[in-house]
């Protein structure tokens, strides 16, 4: 009976220590680990002095991390009165994805992966079927025979993200950007099973950018690097539009195809598209109310 | 001699419980040693994508969920289908069934133990959990189906942890179970049983931008399919049980639960005939999940021989119960159980989950495989699931048979034998 208990106690130890190294791994993960960020509030519940504190760590974190002193991150507000609609005029859009490559430096995504919150399909002539398309084309463009559309974030105003979301990490601002707090995500990705238009993306690892490629102007709901295990998506490249300047994507179109605008402004450009042209939006029997507009000139 | 008070023999039950799931026989040994070897041996991979990212998956923003969550779902299933089968018994008032019950129970309870891990294990950010909680967090309920898996699935967990827990702990003072202490109990865990599958299935068919999900008939293949692996696990467990142990399971409950699975099985073949029929005799768009499901799309094949193994092993499974209702030889049963379970774990898994994002939203063929990270960690989860149900039987029968027993429980044997 000794022998028993002697060998069961030898046996939980080694139990105990072989439980201990396998999750050993973890321990790497005590530089990063930060109480204040661990214990952070739902940006929505935060004080404009405690989003104070969060920006100023952040900014530290990453003015430290890059080595640059040029890092800033800002929490621009959405302007009282302003609505954000955008529109894409897909007789004009080439398919260069000229745009998504202006994401990608824009709003500070892995390199590697050469992420971007556009993908530019390759469409037949004729068919509005995306089963037709192809998104993953290499070639010189246009091609004949063929059409290009964008898709981004359509910025729904009946988001499915925002519904299924369990802890509300995801919303809609005031101007009708649908927004991610990096601070609150789970992962879960359920966001990303439910949204119609593949708009959402996941940091599956740390986003790798050389600090020399680092673009300095951040907001901290939009282009600030995001922590590994969080969603991200476009939000119109709200750091830019809300100071009045125009998404990165359409400053880097060579055709003019897209149009941005204040939906509210009567004099607007995104209103003079949307009151003449024959606009249509994506999916729309799915019911999602998109925020982005597509339409052909001729 | 005078009977303990609660406050007294509760530590010492759970004293000798803990005891008791320590000690056995050799083979109990050597189950549990390669059980916790296989459980460690996930637990270090986890360990490694938490700190590497979910990089080390095979998942991508094309198909963003995959084997975990496949497993998941299916562990849904079976976590309803352990107590959904004892309707029969309550119903019928079969009393050999209410033996058997608890097993159910605790099959349950392993299997919501499962179910949480691998949500766990998928989530980017598990330090964060805490946000998904109620009160402390930022619950975003009644909007998120996600939040009302969360309530269904620890609600069903307390529930059944309560009646096993009294059940046990009253036999074991050689008390008689008080009726209304888990009778009531008992009757919410079944309508809850239900619950959790179909909160589970209203997280895949809510979602517009999916068609292969989209469908009013996903909760009730559910329901069906978990009708399937539930009594297909426990007619198996239960033969291990009376091989291993003096437990009195007796051939009653075994045949209600052949002649529940002969239906059910043919309730989810149906469903899934219906479901094909209306994609494929439709057409369109909506149909190119489920070609590529049964027969490849764009060159891609790779859940093929999957969903045709999956469909083959349930008619097999089938058609083998019939040959068991004729020659009555047990070794039929066992295989069309086992046939069945694989079967469902193929059809309401991987078959369910991946054709959903394959091809993607914007019709983008990228295709997935899990990694050995995925494995390693899923493997590991079941060892773990397995775990908690081999220690749970081992602690709740011994005490069901008053083998174990509060010392004060011999001065009154006679509430003790009366019970049921």
């Amino acid at each position: 009976m000794k022998r028993r208990v002697a060998l069961k106690v030898v046996g939980a130890t080694l139990g105990a220590a072989a439980f201990a190294r396998a999750l050993a791994p973890l321990a790497q993960l005590r530089d990063d680990a930060n109480m204040d960020e661990f214990l952070q509030k739902n940006y929505r519940e935060l004080t404009e002095e405690q989003v104070g504190d969060v920006i100023a760590r952040l900014q530290a974190d990453a003015r430290k991390k890059y080595g640059r002193d040029d890092i800033t991150i800002k929490d621009p507000h959405a302007i009282e009165g302003v609505e954000f609609g955008y529109a894409l005029n897909l007789s004009m859009c080439i398919g260069c994805r000229r745009c998504a490559e202006a994401c990608h430096k824009e709003n500070n995504h892995d390199r590697k992966t050469n992420n971007s919150y556009i993908r530019v399909l390759e469409m037949k002539q004729g068919s509005m079927d995306m089963g037709q398309g192809n998104a993953d084309y290499d070639h010189p463009v246009p091609q004949k025979g063929k059409y290009y559309m964008p898709v981004q974030c359509q910025q729904c105003d009946n988001a499915p993200c925002v519904k299924v979301c369990p802890v509300q990490a995801t919303w809609k601002e005031p101007d009708g950007v649908v927004v991610v707090d990096y601070n609150w995500c789970i992962g879960c990705r359920y966001c990303m099973a439910a949204c119609p238009y593949h708009a959402r993306r996941f940091n599956w690892k740390k986003p790798e950018i050389p600090a020399d490629e680092i673009n300095p102007n951040q907001g901290l709901l939009s282009n600030r690097v995001r922590p590994q295990g969080v969603v991200e998506k476009c939000t119109f490249c709200l750091h830019r539009t809300r100071n009045g300047q125009l998404p990165a994507c359409l400053e880097a179109c060579p055709t003019g195809a897209r149009v941005f605008g204040n939906l509210l402004d009567p004099k607007s450009d995104i209103r003079w598209v949307l009151e003449n042209k024959r606009v249509f939006v994506l999916k729309e029997e799915l019911g999602t109310r998109p925020r982005f507009f597509y339409f052909f000139d001729v | 001699m005078k009977a303990e008070t609660t406050a007294a023999s509760y530590p010492r039950f759970l004293w000798r419980m803990f005891i008791n799931a320590f000690d056995g026989t050799w083979k109990f040994y050597v189950w549990m040693f390669a059980l916790t070897a296989i459980a460690l041996v996930g637990a270090n991979a986890w360990a490694h994508q938490v700190v590497d990212g979910m990089t080390r998956t095979n998942m991508s923003d094309h198909v963003s969920w995959g084997l975990y969550i496949a497993n998941f779902t299916f562990c849904v299933g079976l976590a309803a289908g352990a107590v959904m089968m004892v309707i029969p018994a309550y119903l019928y008032d079969d009393k050999e069934m209410l033996n058997v019950v608890i097993i159910g129970e605790l099959l349950a309870i392993a299997s919501i133990f499962m179910c949480l891990l691998f949500i766990v294990v998928d989530m980017g950010r598990p330090d964060r959990l805490w946000h998904a909680m109620p009160v402390v967090g930022r619950f975003n309920w009644p909007m998120s189906m996600l939040t009302w898996d969360i309530l269904a699935l620890n609600g069903y967990l307390l529930i059944n942890l309560h009646i096993t827990g009294y059940l046990i702990y009253s036999r074991y003072r050689g008390h008689k179970p008080n009726k209304r202490w888990y009778l009531p109990f008992v009757f919410l865990s079944i309508g809850w049983a239900i619950s959790i599958h179909t909160v589970t299935a209203f997280l895949y068919s809510g979602l517009g931008g999916r068609p292969f999900w989209n469908s009013a008939l996903l909760a009730p293949r559910f329901l069906a399919s978990a009708f399937v692996t539930g009594p297909a696990f426990i007619i198996l467990l239960l033969q291990v049980v009376r091989r291993l142990t003096d437990y009195p399971i007796g051939e009653r409950p075994i045949r209600t639960l052949t002649y529940v699975l002969r239906i059910t099985i043919v309730i989810n073949l149906f469903m899934l005939a219906s479901e094909l029929f209306t994609m494929f005799y439709t057409g369109g768009s909506h149909l190119a999940s489920a070609k590529y499901l049964f027969f490849g799309l764009h060159g891609h094949s790779e859940l093929v021989p999957w969903a045709w193994a999956s469909l083959f092993l349930n008619i097999g499974a089938l058609a083998l119960l019939f040959v068991h209702q004729r020659t009555r030889d047990t070794k039929w049963l066992n295989i069309a159980c086992v046939g069945a379970f694989i079967g469902v774990w193929i059809e309401k898994g991987m078959g369910l989950i991946l054709p959903g994002f394959i091809p993607s939203t914007l019709h983008e063929m990228v295709t997935y495989k899990p990694s050995l990270t995925e494995w390693k960690i899923t493997l590991g989860i079941w060892a773990a699931g397995l775990m908690i149900l081999t220690i749970a039987l081992k602690l709740a029968l011994p005490v069901l048979t008053e083998k174990v027993r509060a010392a004060s429980a011999d001065a009154e044997p006679a509430d003790a034998t009366a019970e049921e």
